[in-house]
């Protein structure tokens, strides 16, 4: 029982994980403060759910998840290229709420409120992850090289580039780089690794509706980027392990599950205030913004 | 190599440049002197792209490299021109204001001047963009010269004022152009790298390169320079060989004093 549940826990660290490293790609990396991040994780779970519905195989759900996402986060790069900080972070909140009002309203593909049951469980080639240990591995795997991936990315000259770009746009374009450019594939890039957190979710949980990806999902995500530190893939995934874990012992000592939902809000709300005063560059961060 | 014609430019109420004309020729390191304020800065972010001109024009001739020959190439109007577009027409430039890129280090800052091949996601991805062997080696004579060798590794914010200076100049030179401006390049600078910094520009100019210098330091100017433009108030005041400058009652009465 407590292995089970145990397991269940290091599933959605593994999913966390994907969807905080691809934000702090955006958000830490190059500088993008992009609060529509919970919408390619939303778009990517319905795109996945739509398609494994149809009888589709996971391996093509999921692709299909990562690639439409990361559409949208290029589309999306577009019109917002050009707005700096708080502008961008307000255009892209923006696009998170466009993004749930079209999930609730377009009942015809999205079943609206009423969600997406049935979602089947995964398989790869007649090798089937339905039960949760295996898929475990598997998100571990898909985890594991997300982020071998995203470190490969910012080590290379082009994960340079962009942090030139964090740093001093004008700067960069002055030395003849295309800064619109950078910035479009970052956000569709980390798009594209939300957008495969998705399905992943879409296809464990089994059952999606427009609540699971409010903003009030995007906060924690957030929290971990900025606890663990902009700029560092280790404080990223250091404090995804340790904030998705930290408020399970409440449960423990008896508080129902009605409680712990809202006390780890609290919690987190606590501990970005604090890093906020004392910590700002989080546990790990190395970077300063001016 | 770059005609400056009637160039204006406000920003609100203030006039910060008024038809200004200048022509900056090939192979010379001209100089651009006159009060704070007299629109220096601003011609060069008008030139480099930064700050669109209200009126006028800027032609840049482009050189092309054949051969280690420079080639006289074709006028180009750069009026409406994007800073990265200009940048690879062979432009690069140090601006007043340290702007290197805090949170890398001194190597990085250097590596990102040398190509935009860095632009590149999937050469990246895949990579096929190495730092070589030749790459390492550019970075280590440049800082060599600026005598910041042992600096290489060091996170840019950490370093002093001048140090970022010297690395900024370092990584101008680095970025490829065959025209070069450089907002007081040794403002903050010792008085020994001056000379080293004096030294290095006539060793470019040597290389067939060509120059725009702003400088409020005059030793400094007037040892380098081969054509000096004084400007005030948004317009030339008067332009000519640093001797004749020196010299020109109008410029001792406006800036140079005595
Ligand atoms: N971005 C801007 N916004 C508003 N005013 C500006 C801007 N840039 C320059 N100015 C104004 O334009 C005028 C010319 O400024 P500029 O920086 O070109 O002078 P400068 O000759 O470089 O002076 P200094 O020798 O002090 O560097 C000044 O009055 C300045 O306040
Ligand atoms: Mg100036």
């Amino acid at each position: 029982m407590i292995e089970a549940y145990f397991i269940h826990l290091l599933i959605l660290v593994g999913i966390y994980a994907i969807l905080a490293i691809s934000l702090q790609l955006a958000v830490g990396f190059s500088g993008l403060l992009n609060l529509g991040h919970i919408a390619f994780y939303c778009i990517g779970a319905y795109t996945s759910a739509l398609l494994a519905l149809q009888g589709l195989p996971f391996w093509f759900c999921f692709l299909a998840a990562g690639f439409m996402a990361m559409v949208f986060g290029f589309l999306l790069s577009l019109p917002t290229n050009k707005l700096k900080g708080d502008y961008l972070a307000l255009a892209t909140l923006g696009f998170s709420f466009v993004v749930t009002a079209v999930a609730l309203n377009w009942t015809g593909l999205t079943r609206g409120p009423l969600g997406l049951p049935g979602i089947p469980k995964p398989s790869f080639f007649g090798f089937s992850f339905a039960n949760n240990f295996w898929f475990l591995i598997l998100v571990l795997i898909i985890a594991t090289a997300s982020y071998l991936i995203i470190k490969r990315i910012i080590q290379s000259p082009f994960g340079k580039a962009l942090e030139a770009t964090r740093d001093d746009e004008l700067a960069t374009r002055v030395l003849g780089k295309n800064t619109l450019k950078l910035k479009s594939y970052s956000l569709a890039i980390s798009a594209f690794f939300a957008g495969i957190a998705g399905s992943l979710y879409a296809s464990y949980i089994t059952f999606i509706d427009p609540s699971s990806f409010s903003l009030m999902q995007l906060i924690p995500v957030l929290c971990i980027v900025i606890i663990g530190g902009l700029a560092s893939l280790k404080g990223t995934i250091i404090a995804t392990v340790v904030l998705t874990l930290l408020p399970e012992p409440l449960r423990f000592i008896g508080f129902p599950s009605s409680v712990v939902g809202p006390m780890r809000q609290i919690i987190y709300s606590l501990l970005l205030l604090l890093i906020l005063i004392y910590r700002p560059r989080g546990f790990f961060g190395k970077i300063e913004l001016e | 190599m770059l005609t400056c014609l009637q160039l204006v430019k406000s920003f609100g109420g203030v006039k910060a440049v008024q038809s200004c004309s200048f022509e900056v020729k090939s192979n010379l390191i001209t100089a651009l002197i006159g009060p704070n304020g007299a629109g220096k800065s601003t011609v060069f972010n008008l030139i480099s792209g930064i700050v669109k001109a209200d009126a006028g024009k800027i032609i840049f001739q482009a050189s092309k490299q054949v051969s280690s020959k420079q080639v006289g190439g074709e006028g180009i109007n750069i009026t409406n021109k994007s800073p990265e577009a200009i940048s690879n027409l062979g432009m690069s430039r140090l601006f007043q204001k340290s702007r290197l890129f805090n949170n890398l280090t001194v190597k990085d800052n250097l590596l990102l001047a040398i190509d935009n091949e860095d632009t590149k996601f999937l050469k990246n991805l895949l990579g096929k963009n190495k730092i070589t062997k030749e790459k390492e080696g550019s970075i280590k004579q440049i800082l060599k010269l600026v005598e910041m060798e042992s600096f290489e590794n060091h996170i840019a914010r950490d370093l002093s004022f001048g140090q970022k200076r010297l690395v900024e100049l370092a990584r101008a030179i680095l970025n490829p152009h065959t025209f070069l401006m450089l907002d007081e390049p040794v403002a903050g600078v010792n008085p020994k790298l001056r000379e080293v910094i004096a030294n290095i520009l006539l060793e470019l100019k040597a290389k067939q390169e060509t120059i725009l210098l702003i400088e409020h330091d005059m030793h400094f100017t007037f040892s380098v320079a081969d054509w000096v433009v004084v400007m005030q108030e948004g317009k030339v005041l008067v332009e000519g060989k640093p001797d004749e400058i020196k010299n020109n009652p109008k410029v001792l009465e406006a800036y140079l004093g005595e």
